[in-house]
């Protein structure tokens, strides 16, 4: 997995309330057996007209944010549907860290897998975002993970909090799996206890 | 004495193979349900690293989002749901699991199958790469909805990375009124907790009113708990679950049967375990519900009107639900009984077993589906199917002008041919009337499979206690 230390990039504003997966990623785009190249279908239904133009109010149709990096969202992000085609989407886009008031459980898990920063912050500070993040290509925020750090276009800085286990897996890029693989002896452990108090499982 | 537990705990502790210093646990899974959509990369994953299935005999496939809902002698048409599928089936093959074909009578919905199967056990840990999976929580089982890293995780390791959830008790007094369901009720309860307000929680559901619900409706709130932001619903099993559990094909039997009921009778939260919020809420005085806007949490008794964004003061929550009303193409102040319909949906996760059905064709029967409506009735499994036909179900909807078709997610999703037309209404019977669920520019109005029969019958929303 791709390591998150630093990251400085243009903050889009999308202040919508509870932006499920499907807005995220259309069913269309589940076909796939791959996890790249959904970044052009990212916010379809917003982001094109039902011919397939660009709908040019949209934000990250616009010039400044067309390589927008952070998105600064509203409250509840990415409900609805455990797809994780969700952050394949942003990180094909390039999106690589989210700010929002809160985030559904699966989407806010799934984005440590694939290398997105998702970041919670009181809804005043993500209002104080939002307004930053309308300056256009003037909206450029920077975010270090390892002193959990935000700092705004006019040199504000906004502390935030994350569980340091995800932390020290985000920076260090670890990969999961490997990493319960040096645990088989416990779960060869557990599977044996099992055996025993539960045999018919 | 030891320290009171709520269900959720106990399921919790039985399961852990490790906790770190930081508090991060390594939780065992027992069974993993796998579907076509979530899960080819997890494979691929697999393969790439060299990595086998931990246990394969833990493991069960079914494709379910992409496969037609007509004729399936001819394959999938649809190139790359055929594409999926086969995938699907060459994992399978490939890793040496267990996968229910197209043309099995036991496929179809994965939350569906896993239950007719005695696959889903009370006690057990259940995850799949699909949010519904709160559905097995109605037997008493912590099952959640996890990512395709995660399923490729439980694959390779049997385990996944977790945190220990928020406990929160839902209680439902009294018993449900007559006309009301279990799906009026999820609705109800989805609508006073918003969209957001179980995130971080595991939901228990008890009292009276939850005690009483057949198996099937416990599972269809189960099924809706993620509608709320929790991952998991549970419901302490009781006669009525080991019932429905006993002697199905992968449900322990002889002496393991017995030793599974002496623990699983131990699956209850104690008096006076903790809970970290707590609802109560009142069956009495419950009324069919319908949603108007494109979040399930937009959601009304049958009675009301649209609402009215001018009356709401949060800037944010008027945006929004100005924003509903425009995608629903609805008037605020308008009755929700005078809103038109296009297409009925009778089918999934939630409500596609055979109590649904009955209760549809029990309002169908002898009445006519209005011209230019359409209705299609979709099983949730080929065993559905096949009990509902035993019983001439199929007749009746057939007769009224309904379309029967073969089991699957159909206009759930609508990944496969079934869907809404930009515009179009529907009256559904399943979990998410989010914008574009049902079809690009499809209008979704989430209601139980009652009064979706009544829908069909007046071609707009209808209080289904007028027709019964
Ligand atoms: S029926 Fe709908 S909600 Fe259920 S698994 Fe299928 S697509 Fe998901």
């Amino acid at each position: 997995m791709e390591k998150f230390t630093k990251l400085t990039g243009v903050a889009a504003p999308l202040p919508i309330l509870n932006i499920d997966t499907d807005m995220i990623i259309p069913k269309q785009f589940l076909k796939t057996i791959k996890r790249t190249g959904l970044g052009k279908n990212l916010f379809e239904e917003m982001r094109y007209t039902g011919d397939g133009k660009e709908n040019p109010d949209f934000v990250l149709n616009r010039p400044a944010y067309r390589k927008a990096s952070i998105l600064v969202t509203g409250a509840n992000f990415g409900c609805g549907s455990s797809r994780e085609h969700a952050p394949w989407a942003l990180a094909d886009f390039g999106i690589r860290c989210v700010i929002a008031a809160s985030f559904a459980d699966i989407f806010y898990s799934n984005c440590f897998k694939n290398g997105i920063l998702p970041i919670r912050l009181d809804q005043a500070d993500v209002d104080k975002l939002m307004d930053d993040a309308q300056r256009g290509a003037n909206a450029v925020v920077s975010i270090d993970l390892d002193k959990q750090e935000i700092t705004g276009p006019d040199g504000g800085c906004i502390r935030f909090d994350i569980d340091p286990f995800r932390k020290h897996c985000l920076l260090n890029g670890l990969d999961d799996i490997g990493l319960t693989l040096q645990k088989q002896p416990k779960i060869e452990d557990f599977e044996s206890r099992r055996k025993l108090e539960q045999p018919w499982l | 004495m030891a320290k009171a537990r709520t269900l959720f705990d106990k399921i919790w502790d039985a399961h852990l193979v490790d906790v770190q210093e930081d508090g991060t646990c390594l939780l065992y899974i027992d069974r993993h349900l796998i579907h076509e959509v979530t899960s080819p990369q997890a494979f691929e994953g697999l393969r790439t690293t060299g990595r086998p299935v931990r246990h394969p005999g833990s493991t069960l496939l079914v494709a379910d989002h992409n496969v037609p809902t007509t004729d399936r002698s001819k394959g999938i048409e649809n190139e790359e749901s055929r594409i999926q599928v086969q995938a699907l089936e060459d994992n399978a093959r490939h890793f040496g699991l267990e996968y229910l074909a197209m043309d099995d009578i036991r496929q179809g919905i994965v939350h569906i199958v896993g239950p007719e199967q005695g696959f889903t056990l009370p006690g057990t840990t259940i995850v799949c790469g699909d949010s519904h999976t709160s559905t097995h929580g109605a037997f008493g089982a912590l099952a959640f909805g996890i990512g395709t890293s995660e399923v490729e995780h439980v694959l390779a390791t049997q385990t996944l990375v977790q945190r220990p959830a928020k406990n929160m008790l839902v209680r439902v007094d009294g018993a449900l009124p007559e006309g009301v369901t279990a799906k009026d009720l999820v609705l109800a309860i989805i609508g006073r907790l918003g969209t957001a307000g179980g995130t971080g929680y595991v939901i228990e559901y008890a009292g009276e009113a939850i005690r009483k619900l057949s198996v099937e409706g416990r599972m269809t709130v189960c099924n809706m708990t993620i509608e709320a932001g929790a991952r998991a619903g549970l419901i302490a099993p009781d006669e009525a679950t080991f019932d429905y559990v006993r002697g199905r094909p992968k449900a322990p039997k002889g002496a393991a049967w017995e030793a599974a009921l002496a623990y699983w009778r131990t699956l209850k939260t104690d008096d006076g375990a903790h809970f970290d919020a707590e609802v109560v809420i009142d069956a009495a005085g419950l009324v069919p519900m319908v949603t108007w806007g494109t979040s399930p949490e937009d959601v009304l008794p049958i009675t009301a009107v649209v609402p009215d964004p001018a009356a709401i003061q949060d800037p944010a929550k008027r945006a929004a639900v100005e924003r509903s009303l425009a995608y629903m193409g609805l008037v605020p102040g308008t009755p929700l009984e005078q809103v038109k319909v296009d297409t009925v949906f009778i089918g999934s996760c939630t409500n596609g077993r055979i109590e649904d059905l009955r209760a549809a064709a029990k309002v169908l029967e002898g009445r006519k589906v209005v011209a230019d409506v359409r209705v299609l009735v979709v099983p949730g499994s080929g065993l559905v199917k096949e009990q509902a036909e035993q019983e001439g179900l199929d007749k009746i909807f057939l007769a009224a002008g309904a379309e029967w078709r073969e089991p699957g997610c159909s206009m759930c999703l609508a990944m496969n041919a079934d869907k809404l037309a930009e515009g179009e209404r529907s009256a559904s019977t399943s979990n998410r009337n989010f914008e574009g669920r049902q079809g690009r520019g499809g209008r979704t109005h989430l209601v139980s499979p009652t009064m979706a029969a009544a829908a069909a019958v007046t071609g707009h929303l209808t209080d289904v206690r007028k027709l019964v």
